[in-house]
């Protein structure tokens, strides 16, 4: 057995860098970084149809994201999708005319929301809300279609 | 026929007994806890030997784990032309199942075999009935204190396999194979949730320090005192630590990331 001095600095570098371990994972590793410097408002968008949007999913504007959706919930009055978004406070000069749309990232990436700016001179303030939205596009709704209107195509073309 | 069934019903109950007294043994383990934190002193010498002796093992094995997820990742990932998502591979499986269990089974294997091994040896010398005659409870003063030091190393062990690891997959992976850095760690941080993935690994490394320290233990003060007794002792730790905790990691990985 080793002199106890030098065994107990031991133990403490040992529990020193288990602490340093898990920092390493929070910090470096995790998305808890991105927690600490929330500092966000709340805007508002309903859709007719969010797709695959979850909480979580990025907010974007011109490809760069400024926020993340926080909550997704359904409206039975209107039947449409309401979408709650925290953006970082320093992006606070959206205009309220902002048009808010669902994309995918790629063919088959993850859905986010796209802020397209208005020209108005007001700016969206907390809870405010976006009127302008555009619904995700379904891809089955798309191919469906796509097939109607060639077989229709088709049917004319025999005429 | 008849000795059949009686063999059954042998085992049945020998092994049933032996739960019995691992639980009585476990709760007289944990009854100690409160007399081990008034001299925790004990608790350090046992710290030293339980966890900074397997510090090296934990962090080397981690290093090559995650150099070897780098690769293979690599390959089956590049293939589908998302080679930037490597950061998320590598630290999603660390993190939430090879961190816990690889270093829960290597620290069954040096740490565990060790206790039951020199508890067992107590045992066969008779150093335990010694204690108890000085009217020393040998539990409190010898069991517990190692319990508390595999309770309290093992999410340490654990953490470091897993973040060496995710170095050791970013070395591999931008270093050699020409993985866009930022990417590796930018898509990391923004796949790997702090609570549903970290926190739930910590509290997994938890319950398999628990078991695999219990395990040992319990194996040690029961095993039979000879040579061939410790020794069968040993082997039963190592086997019985590496089920309870495959097994243990099914079910908490079910119970854990069962909903997404």
């Amino acid at each position: 057995m080793q002199h106890t001095s030098t065994q107990d600095t031991l133990v403490g570098l040992f529990v020193a860098s288990g602490i340093v371990g898990l920092f390493f994972l929070a910090l470096q590793v995790s998305n808890l970084s991105s927690f600490v410097e929330e500092d966000s408002y709340t805007i508002t968008a309903r859709f007719e149809n969010s797709g695959g949007l979850k909480p979580k999913s990025p907010v974007s504007a011109a490809g760069v994201k400024i926020g993340k959706v926080r909550s997704i919930s359904f409206d039975p009055k209107t039947y449409e999708s309401v979408v709650q978004m925290s953006i970082n406070s320093q992006y606070n000069t959206i205009p309220d005319d902002t048009t808010a749309s669902v994309f995918t990232a790629g063919l088959l990436g993850e859905q986010y929301v796209n802020l397209e700016p208005g020209g108005s001179d007001v700016f969206l303030q907390n809870d405010g809300k976006i009127e302008i939205t555009q619904s995700a596009i379904i891809l089955e709704k798309a191919i469906g279609q796509f097939l109607f209107k060639s077989a229709e195509d088709s049917a004319e073309e025999k005429k | 026929m008849i000795q059949l069934l009686q063999n059954l019903g042998a085992t049945t109950r020998t092994s049933f007994t032996k739960l019995g007294r691992g639980t009585y043994f476990l709760l007289q383990t944990i009854s100690g806890i409160l007399s081990v934190l008034a001299r925790p002193r004990l608790l350090l010498n046992q710290m030293y030997s339980v966890g900074v002796l397997s510090f090296l093992i934990i962090t080397i094995s981690g290093l090559f784990v995650g150099m070897v997820l780098g690769l293979q990742g690599y390959y089956t990932l590049s293939d589908f032309g998302a080679e930037e998502t490597l950061g998320v591979m590598v630290a999603a499986s660390l993190v939430r199942e090879l961190g816990p269990v690889v270093s829960a089974l290597l620290f069954a294997g040096r740490a565990g075999s060790a206790l039951t091994a020199e508890i067992g040896l107590m045992k066969a010398t008779e150093q335990l009935s010694g204690m108890e005659m000085m009217a020393v409870d040998p539990v409190k003063r010898i069991i517990t204190p190692r319990f508390l030091a595999g309770l309290i190393s093992m999410p340490i062990l654990a953490a470091l396999f897993s973040a060496v690891g995710i170095i050791g997959g970013q070395i591999i992976g931008s270093g050699l194979l020409g993985v866009d850095e930022g990417a590796y760690w930018s898509q990391m941080q923004a796949n790997i949730d702090f609570q549903d993935d970290i926190i739930n690994g910590v509290i997994k490394s938890f319950v398999f320090g628990f078991i695999a320290s219990w395990i040992a233990l319990f194996e040690g003060y029961d095993a039979i005192p000879t040579s061939e007794g410790v020794s069968r002792a040993t082997t039963r730790t190592v086997v019985n630590s590496a089920f309870s905790i495959l097994g243990l990691d099914f079910i908490l990985t079910a119970l854990m990331f069962g909903d997404d």
